[in-house]
């Protein structure tokens, strides 16, 4: 049997962190009221005209640096022109013959722990389209313009994956990068960061491309992971049925878990581009692109270096919390309050990927403050509380972030650790269990163990572990 | 040179431009895109292999707005002219068939 | 004597001192309004409750100081595709038949600031797009010099609107002569500016590389002044040019003593109406015997300009025109089976034969596998005629030429061959492909009684230049009121 290899390149769409919109001053503001945050601009009124925002240059810039990009110094918009209710004016503002960035790469790690580069064909600027809400039993659509001029970016790569490991891997790379820049939140869920994936499959070792599919509507990587397994399996199904794939875009519907082909007649794809005359071109001096560069945040590189040598963490946890904007800002902000590091590290390490993982979450959605965590932290440091208490308490911040010193003092969880109460309580349970005693002092030390449970029973978990082994062997010894 | 619109062509661009002729408009349609393009041939007498295309006359660029919010609820005057809405949307023939 | 038969800045001077208020102006440009556009039909629409209420809150300002301007408190025209807020305003199209602005254009707003008074809209051929003002879907509007004949256009409504004396002064649109040639055909003034001087902010697109709005007056005064008015830098305009040098009116100068001015052979060869040709080359000898160096030269590349023009216009206009899709503003057609019949149709029913030609032949032009051989060519063929210009500018102040080969023509004969009608913009294209100021004055008439226009055409900025040698030439003729309505 013949054996094939799925060749797999990206156009990566990111809407930009700006405060406006690309071409006038409405706000981006997620959600609100259908077309309220619209303008003559953003829906195309006639005699309106686009105004670029100077922040999504920057952003873009910024992205091409991060990502070993060519700066295109000289650069200019394009029209693309297409039919769709979603675009107001009927064509899109977005950049063909001189994209902003060209020619960049970046490394990712695969699945074997090797390291790979794929490369970044371009990166281009251009605007978002509106929304369309379909009624399921009605004949009409709604079109609403709020994220209509949205800022994107698109970056396309080069055809250099082949597998939904490496994609994966990549879409990490890229969404790790951008939110390390603050251009983007790259949330998937909301859209904010979209995939469109090209496949081809060829022979293993056959040097010529097969003919590509574009696959759309992708909303998570595991519906990446899955689209990209059923088009490799549709292509090699239809190549040893002897037939040809037809270069097409098809619409994955990720619960059948089967994409179909959008095609009709008055889709044309011939998109006509031409200069954009209502806009100038940009010119990206040296100094500029010197400024963007010297006002990027800390990376990640540098970023894991600083958490081994400021915080001595050891390299895994390093590696690790830096793996994530998000986790990375939660792990500073609570070590900026409580002072322990390698606590807060553990926390996140620990429960909050254990209760992420449970709940199918990402970190993005994370959404306790780091307040509550120093504060439960502060409390375990105190021995106020003990650790299986703490843990108990974890789970509320995690989902509610509740305040653990006014929840562990409204349900009496603080650790008893008064020596007379503990004792009169341990006497009790020495006198009612004979056996065990007998046991300990025949020498099966390990006796003791069923002594420390009954008094954590018996002071519902809020003993002091030490103390109650203290005065256990104590008792015992006698 | 004499260029030849087909009924295929014609078709198409009304396909890109979403414009559709009626039976006795085609003709006249095809005879004046010929006409016109035959005119429009002319330009090939010209010599412009070193001349660099010009969309821009002046060299102006480097025009921006900076990123400021004007707080505005645009969606009256964004529906004023809406030949059917629905609330404060505009309502279209539904965009996805058979889905 | 109606106020409107005098200019706009002779009106400003009435009211500044008094002697007529603005109610009494407007209501004299209403009056001759009903008297004549019968005859003529520049209007769209007129806005007579809406003047008539402004005029009073306009004289307020003039009487409390507020408004001290030379053009507070007259009465003016206003191209139909030019947005004015909650008035209607149709591109002379179908498609926008029914389509209230929520927002003014920013030359028209200017005007307002300095006290202008909107009467109404003025007829245009639909889209801007023709030369005739016959491809309006509200009906064609007449010479008034001689209603057989057509205005002109794409600015028509608005040339014939200020030869007919139903407003003080008007404000066109020009993207291949849309200012000059009508105003030659009806014996008025009318400025083209640099490309970028006045803000194309609210003037609905048509090539958008390519439109400028300018004045339509009765003299040169007036036109500075207007100019002067509506010049300024806009933040929404990003091709909108930080200039300090509007102030035209210092230009109004009768001196040309020691300017050279070119006139390029290739404007006056085979095509050119005898009558106008003799006129034009009077006016040289005019401006010559005023002190002004007149030499013949070669521009070249004059008979490519048409194709490089329509190419580009209508390449842009197949995209400018992709907004009208019955989705959010303008004309949906009644019955329709699924979104993209509804398109066809309400785009196929809203536009007219001359729109419609044009989005098709720029639609074909920028598909696939014809963009280099036509778009790219035509923006070679511009860059190669913006140098012609340049090394003309190296010789000369100006260029002077005629606005159009021939007068008027009669109603309906451009219609039936479009290329022919192309043909008559040839000396008007090449001024907006090249970004560059014109100008055209009237110079004469024809032995018809129909106007002759005098271009001028000047490097980029220097309107001043063509200020001056315009107004300079005016002082040696009268203006000659239509009397024929």
């Amino acid at each position: 049997m013949k054996q094939f290899e799925t060749v797999i390149g990206l156009e990566v769409h990111v809407e930009l962190a700006t405060k406006t919109k690309i071409f006038c001053s409405c706000s981006t503001a997620f959600g609100g009221a259908p077309n309220s945050h619209t303008c003559p601009v953003c829906t195309g009124m006639p005699g309106s005209l686009p105004v670029l925002n100077k922040k999504v240059v920057e952003y873009a810039v910024a992205v091409g640096l991060a990502t070993n990009c060519t700066i295109t110094q000289n650069c200019k918009f394009d029209r693309k022109n297409y039919f769709y209710p979603d675009n107001p004016q009927n064509y899109q503002i977005s950049q063909l013959y001189l994209p902003i960035c060209r020619n960049g790469a970046v490394e990712i790690e695969t699945p074997d722990g090797g390291k790979k580069t794929v490369g970044i064909h371009e990166i281009h600027m251009e605007e978002d389209a509106g929304k369309l809400v379909h009624d399921d039993w009605g004949e009409n659509s709604l079109v609403d313009f709020n994220r209509s001029g949205v800022p994107l970016i698109e970056i396309v790569s080069e055809p250099d994956m082949r597998s939904a490991d490496e994609v994966i891997a990549y879409l990490e790379k890229l969404r790790m990068t951008i939110q390390y820049l603050g251009a983007s939140d790259c949330k998937l869920q909301e859209g904010s960061m979209r995939a469109d994936v090209n496949i081809s499959v060829r022979e293993v070792g056959a040097k010529e491309f097969g003919t590509r599919t574009e696959m759309k509507n992708l909303n998570s990587f595991k519906a990446i992971a899955r689209a990209i397994e059923a088009e490799t399996e549709r292509q090699i199904d239809l190549i040893e049925a002897g037939k040809e794939v037809v270069q097409e875009t098809r619409r994955w519907d990720d619960a059948k878990e089967y994409s179909y082909a959008m095609r009709s007649k008055e889709d044309a794809q011939d998109y006509r581009y031409f200069p954009e005359p209502d806009l100038v071109p940009i010119v990206i001096s040296d100094e500029w692109m010197e400024e963007i560069r010297s006002k990027q945040p800390e990376l990640r590189d540098e970023k894991k270096a600083r958490y081994i040598e400021e915080y001595q963490l050891p390299e895994y946890d390093a590696n690790i919390l830096t793996g994530n904007k998000h986790l990375a800002d939660l792990f500073e902000q609570t070590t900026e309050i409580c002072h322990a590091p390698k606590k807060v590290s553990n926390w996140l390490m620990g429960e909050t990927m254990r209760l992420m993982k449970e709940a199918d979450m990402e970190a993005e959605q994370l959404h306790f403050s780091p307040e509550n965590l120093a504060k439960l932290i502060g409390l375990t440091e105190q021995k106020a509380i003990n650790n299986s208490v703490a843990k108990e308490v974890f789970q509320h911040i995690f989902a509610e972030d509740i305040d653990p010193e006014a929840y562990v003092e409204e349900h009496g969880l603080k650790t008893v650790a008064d020596d007379g109460q503990l004792r009169g309580t341990i006497e009790k349970i020495v006198a009612d269990n004979p056996q065990s005693v007998e046991d300990y002092r025949a020498g099966k030390k390990k006796a003791i163990g069923f002594l420390v449970g009954q008094t954590m029973k018996a002071t519902q978990g809020k003993a002091d572990p030490g103390m109650v082994n203290r005065i256990l062997t104590e008792l015992l010894e006698q | 040179m004499a260029n030849v619109i087909s009924d295929e062509t014609l078709e198409y661009v009304g396909i890109l431009a979403k414009l559709e002729l009626a039976d006795d408009e085609k003709q006249r349609a095809k005879k004046d895109m010929e006409e016109m393009l035959d005119y429009i041939d002319k330009l090939n007498e010209l010599d412009t292999s070193n001349v660099e295309p010009m969309s821009h006359v002046f060299p102006v660029n480097n025009v921006f707005r900076e990123d400021e919010v004007v707080e505005r609820d645009g969606h009256e005057e964004t529906l004023a002219n809406a030949p059917e809405r629905n609330g404060n949307s505009f309502v279209v023939p539904k965009t996805i068939v058979g889905d | 004597m109606s106020l409107m038969s005098l200019t706009a800045v002779e009106l400003g001077k009435k009211i500044k001192a008094k002697e007529v208020t603005v109610v009494q102006a407007v209501q004299e440009s209403l009056d001759a309004i009903a008297q004549k556009e019968e005859k003529v039909h520049s209007f769209v629409t007129v806005d007579r409750e809406g003047a008539l209420k402004k005029a009073e809150e306009v004289q307020k300002k003039i009487d409390a100081g507020e408004l001290t301007g030379p053009l507070a408190g007259v009465p003016v025209a206003i191209k139909d595709n030019m947005c004015t807020e909650g008035l209607l305003t149709t591109c002379s199209s179908k498609i926008l038949g029914n389509f209230i602005p929520t927002f003014t254009a920013e030359a028209v707003k200017k005007l307002e600031q300095a006290g202008a008074v909107i009467i109404g809209k003025t007829n245009m051929d639909e889209f801007a797009m023709g030369s005739t003002t016959e491809t309006s879907a509200f009906g064609v509007t007449k010479n008034p010099w001689n209603t057989e004949h057509v205005p002109g256009g794409s600015s028509g409504g608005s040339c014939a609107a200020v030869a007919a004396e139903e407003c003080s002064y008007a404000l066109g649109s020009d993207t291949g002569g849309s200012i000059r040639q009508p105003s030659s055909f009806c014996g008025v003034t009318g400025i083209k500016p640099t490309y970028g001087t006045v803000s194309r902010y609210g003037l609905i697109a048509y090539g958008s590389s390519l439109d400028q709005i300018g004045p339509v007056a009765k003299d040169v005064t007036d036109c500075a002044t207007i100019l002067e008015t509506i010049s300024a830098h806009d933040p929404k305009d990003s091709t909108s040019v930080e200039r300090q040098d509007t102030d035209f009116t210092s230009a109004l100068v009768d001196d040309v003593k020691g300017m050279k001015i070119g006139i390029p052979k290739d404007y006056f060869g085979a095509g050119l109406d005898p009558e106008v040709k003799e006129a034009v080359l009077q006016a040289a000898k005019e401006l010559e015997k005023k002190g002004a160096i007149v030499e013949e030269f070669d521009l070249s590349l004059v008979e490519y300009a048409i194709p490089a023009y329509y190419v580009i216009a209508c390449a842009e206009a197949s995209s400018n025109l992709a907004r009208f899709d019955g989705v959010k503003y303008g004309y949906r057609t009644s019955e329709y089976d699924g979104l993209h019949q509804m398109y066809k149709k309400s785009r196929s029913e809203g536009f007219g034969a001359e729109v419609k030609r044009r989005i098709m032949l720029g639609s074909f032009v920028l598909s696939s596998g014809y963009y280099d051989a036509y778009y790219l060519k035509a923006l070679r063929t511009k860059a190669l005629i913006k140098k012609a210009f340049d090394e003309a500018f190296a010789k000369y102040d100006l260029i002077l030429g005629p606005a159009a080969p021939t007068t008027a023509p009669a109603l309906g004969e451009s219609l039936s061959d479009p290329l022919k009608m192309y043909l008559g913009d040839i000396y008007t294209i090449s001024v907006n492909l090249a970004g560059l100021p014109g100008i055209s004055v009237p110079c004469g008439k024809d032995s018809k009684g129909l106007p002759i226009g005098l271009q001028l055409i000047g490097d980029c900025f220097q309107e001043k230049k063509l200020i001056r040698a315009a107004y300079a030439y005016e002082q040696t003729r009268e203006y000659e009121h239509c009397q024929n309505l």
